[in-house]
């Protein structure tokens, strides 16, 4: 029981990595960059449904709205002030750009928000659910989580499949001097990639910090790197790799921290990202690229 | 054809496997053999069935139409692709097991169709990383500033300037390499490759983006090099004065396959290699 | 344009400047003149610069952006710690500026061992999955040193991984640390510290090893047809720059009488980056002055303390937009080549 308990709540966490890791699977995939900034978008999120839920006393569907319209505006913004200006720079440079814009969040995050961690209103309000004569317990949180996971999974990947922005994204990722050869407005798709990353951003927010009720600036960061573990381990580029990667991750992390150390959890997660580089760095739905000479 | 003055009345005498090697070089190995060199990317044979030997100092032209593989095989050459078919041998050495490091120690340099020069160092300073294999001088030397340390950068400073009058380019010394002008980059490229002391130089376009005055220059410069060197240089080129001008044996690749092999004068001759550059008469007349 | 005379003399002038600056807070130490703040914070300056410049070497000179350096600090700071509890419990070795060379020699040996195993796997990697690699190595081996504990008993040393119950006194306590140790560094063992760093990156630099490593961060695949074991090289700069990191880790870890493990975090690391970008990547000089200068000045302003973070955010990203905008750049170029460049164009019409 305790081992179905564990993987029930692998799974869950599996899924936010999972929904994490499209903002950072995609976003690789399209504009070719690490976007470092992406967990503290997660962060800023759940502090806006937090904001809406304690002091404006929003309905809870009104308080995602409200941290997805915030969160798409922010990565527009992100995009267009800090990474667009750099598209012919070194991925140094643009790397570096991204910690520095993971920084700004965090601390401007503190000094709205202060640091002291905030507890997380419960915004579900349905009841545990009991299984096998209450020896199962499964809060509901898990359940959401996991099903928006599958939701978010199968709308992205018809978007990506039969919308003719979808067509653009995979042109652009393809290659983005032949997509703009083409006519495909290529800052507008990156855009649109970041628009999309960003507002499921803020749905892994709520979920996250609903199964994890402490919100803190720093909140965002530790998941977001773990979730571009995920995205490197399912291959990068790849929505059902992030998915795959995700929640083999969390099912890891959970046992891990079950079965071996809670001290070690973090170091066996960053254990898997490094076998998983060397032994196969294209990840395990992801494809080898090969250096034009 | 006027360009033909750099060129030698070589006679090319046959060489086992089909292959033609100049004369004066029959007493040596040849410095490269190929036997059924190709590689296959994902089912496309790029390159296939390429066998070619080169003498201890001919000049080799390997010509073809756009995306015919030339480039290719100077890639399967030094590595940097590996070959999924066939053998090369650099003067009786098996290259099998060679990574690109292993070749350029073993004896091939090259210079790329697209430049890559080290732009933020140097003209100096490129002509010396060519030299990296040549002179030696340890990391712990050179940060406690040994003797050793001193003997090799005086070494390399004066062989550095003696490589670079080659092209008149020994002024140039402390430019950056990244500032100079195009026709210069070429050349620089083929002093930092000849740096390495190789046994055959690759050249990839040498001539391109030089104008009429600049490859005759060059091309009275490859020939210095290969008598002063005593090396063999193979080169891809689409300027065709270039290629008939000093080119001894020339190779014509197309859909990854030699086509024609032999001298200047037999290619020029050669109905295989006039529809690979032009099309078939009858679609020209259409 | 930077020329081999150039470099020298900049050398040169960094050394001069560094002993001068030496002998000033070394005199003004003596005669009591300095303010409390900045004699308590020598020694930490001193090891920040060495960060930075061996940061600088990875980043700057490599081209590798290297996310971890704080934990090859962790792992020189608790080496150099436990050596020197251990040679003084179990050797009675009083002399404390031995102790302290022992120590921080330890810390490099031991720091660069760890860069080796870390640099093995990861320098095949390139670019931004070799930085998250690093940084996930940093988390690890900050996670590692929270469960590690060390005792000496006598001559003996004991360890135990998740298990404090060790016979003799404890040196290193999970994840409280380090606590009560013996405080021997100094500032003068800083200061060579210091120099011996810089004469280290700047004589790498201007040899054929140093150049071997700058060719692969150019261009690798040119490099490597001219023959250059690229692995080879990054690994040369990484590992030095892993030893120096531990030796400024011993030095630091012995200035300060307790040290948590969550000390040496990914922050840290993001701070030495900082101290790396706002000097000028690949410019070792600017690591010493900005390394320097970002942590006298913090804490002379400390009602801004909140912002600090802050501003070291927008730093960073103003300085990336300002350095790679082409306007900018080509403007720079010209400022400092006009000269040159109207001389050479003068020449050339001739």
């Amino acid at each position: 029981m305790v081992f179905l308990s564990n993987l029930v709540n692998g799974i869950s966490l599996g899924s936010i990595y999972a929904i994490i890791a499209l903002g950072y699977t995609m976003v690789y995939g399209i504009a070719k960059m690490l976007n470092f900034a992406h967990g503290d978008v997660i962060m800023v999120g759940a502090y806006i449904v937090f904001c809406a839920a304690q002091y404006w006393n929003l309905p809870p569907v009104l308080c995602v709205i409200a941290a997805m319209l915030v969160c798409t505006l922010l990565g527009i913004t992100i995009e267009k002030l800090a990474y667009k200006p750099l598209r012919q720079a070194t991925g140094l440079a643009v790397l570096i750009t991204a910690i520095g814009m993971s920084y700004l969040l965090q601390n401007t995050a503190l000094l709205i928000w202060g640091a002291n961690p905030k507890v997380f209103p419960s915004l579900f309000a349905l009841d545990t659910i009991w299984l096998f004569n209450g020896q199962l317990a499964i809060k509901p949180e898990t359940l959401i989580t996991i099903a928006a996971n599958i939701v978010i999974m199968t709308a992205l990947t018809l978007f990506i499949a039969k919308t003719k922005t979808g067509k653009a994204m995979r042109c652009v990722s393809e290659d983005r001097g032949a997509a703009e050869l083409m006519g495909i407005n290529v800052n507008r798709t990156i855009s649109v990639t970041f628009a999309i990353g960003s507002a499921l951003a803020a749905i892994a927010g709520l979920l996250l910090c609903s199964s994890y009720p402490q919100l803190m600036p720093t909140t965002g960061s530790m998941p977001g790197i773990k979730a571009f573990t995920a995205a490197v381990f399912g291959g990068i580029g790849s929505i059902p790799g992030a998915m795959l990667g995700g929640v083999l991750l969390g099912v890891i992390e959970i046992f891990g921290k079950a079965y071996i150390s809670t001290e070690l959890g973090d170091a066996i997660v960053f254990a898997v990202l490094i076998i998983v580089l060397l032994v196969r760095p294209t990840g395990l739905l992801g494809k080898p690229i090969r250096e034009k000479v | 054809m006027s360009e033909r003055k750099h060129r030698q009345q070589t006679q090319m005498v046959p060489y086992p496997s089909k292959s033609f090697v100049p004369e004066r070089d029959l007493g040596f190995m040849p410095v490269l053999e190929c036997s059924h060199l190709g590689i296959e990317f994902g089912g496309l044979k790029a390159v296939d069935d390429f066998s070619v030997v080169m003498g201890k100092t001919e000049i080799g032209g390997l010509i073809g139409p756009n995306g015919a593989g030339k480039t290719t095989v100077f890639n399967l050459l030094t590595k940097v692709y590996q070959p999924t078919h066939g053998t090369m041998m650099l003067e009786g050495r098996d290259m099998g097991n060679m990574t690109t490091v292993d070749v350029s120690k073993a004896g091939i340099a090259r210079t790329f169709q697209n430049i890559r020069l080290f732009n933020n160092m140097t003209v100096e300073e490129n002509v010396r990383i060519g030299l990296h294999n040549q002179i030696r001088c340890g990391m712990f030397s050179g940060i406690l500033r040994m003797p050793k340390y001193w003997k090799a950068e005086k070494e390399q400073h004066e062989k550095t300037l003696e490589l670079l009058n080659i092209f008149d380019m020994a002024g140039m010394a402390d430019e950056r390499a990244g500032s100079l002008p195009y026709g210069a980059q070429r050349r620089l490229e083929i002093v930092r490759a000849l740096a390495t002391n190789p046994k055959l130089l690759l050249l990839d376009e040498p001539a391109a983006g030089m104008n009429p005055h600049e490859t005759e220059e060059l091309m009275e410069n490859i020939t210095k090099i290969r008598d002063q060197f005593r090396i063999a240089i193979l080169l891809i080129e689409h300027d065709m004065s270039l290629v008939m001008g000093i080119c001894e044996d020339i190779c014509v690749l197309n859909f990854g396959k030699i086509i024609a092999k032999g001298t200047p004068e037999e290619i020029q001759a050669n109905p295989a290699v006039i529809e690979a550059y032009l099309g078939k008469r009858k679609e020209a007349e259409a | 344009m930077k020329t081999k005379k150039s470099r020298m003399i900049t050398s040169l002038v960094t050394y001069a400047v560094l002993i001068l600056l030496f002998v000033i807070l070394t005199v003004m130490i003596n005669n009591k003149t300095i303010s409390r703040t900045l004699k308590g914070q020598l020694i930490p300056i001193c090891s920040w610069i060495v960060m930075a410049v061996s940061l600088n070497l990875v980043v700057g000179i490599s081209g590798e952006l290297s996310l971890g350096h704080a934990g090859f600090m962790s792992i020189g700071a608790f080496s150099g710690i436990i050596t020197s509890g251990w040679l003084l419990n179990g050797f009675q070795m009083e002399d404390p500026a031995l102790r302290l060379l022992i120590a921080i020699a330890a810390g490099g040996v031991i720091a660069g061992v760890a860069g080796a195993l870390i640099g093995i796997p990861v320098l095949r990697l390139r670019g931004d999955y070799l930085a998250i690699v690093t940084l996930a190595f940093g988390e690890i081996i900050k996670n590692v040193m929270n469960c590690v504990y060390v005792s000496a008993e006598g001559r003996s040393l004991h360890w135990g991984f998740l298990n404090g119950d060790l016979p003799g006194t404890l040196l290193l306590n999970g994840p409280m640390g380090a606590v009560k140790v013996k405080t021997i560094a100094t500032f003068t063992a800083g200061f060579i510290l210091v120099m011996f760093s810089l004469v280290v990156v700047l004589n790498l630099v201007n040899s054929r090893s140093g150049r071997a490593i700058m060719a692969a961060r150019d261009n690798r695949i040119a490099a490597e047809a001219m023959g250059i074991n690229i692995t080879k090289y990054k690994m040369m700069a990484f590992v030095t720059a892993a030893v120096m990191a531990g030796m400024a880790g011993a030095l630091y870890g012995l200035s300060m009488a307790t040290l948590l493990p969550t000390k040496f975090s990914f922050n840290e690391s993001i701070n030495v980056l900082v101290f790396v970008v706002l000097g000028g990547i690949g410019n070792i000089p600017g690591s010493v002055v900005s390394a320097a200068a970002l942590t006298i000045l913090p804490e002379r302003l400390r009602f801004l303390q909140n912002y600090r973070m802050l501003a070291y955010a927008v730093l960073l990203i103003l300085v990336m937009l300002l350095s790679n905008n082409p306007l900018l750049k080509s403007l720079w170029r010209n400022l400092f080549s006009g000269i040159r460049g109207k001389r050479k164009e003068e020449e050339m019409r001739a």
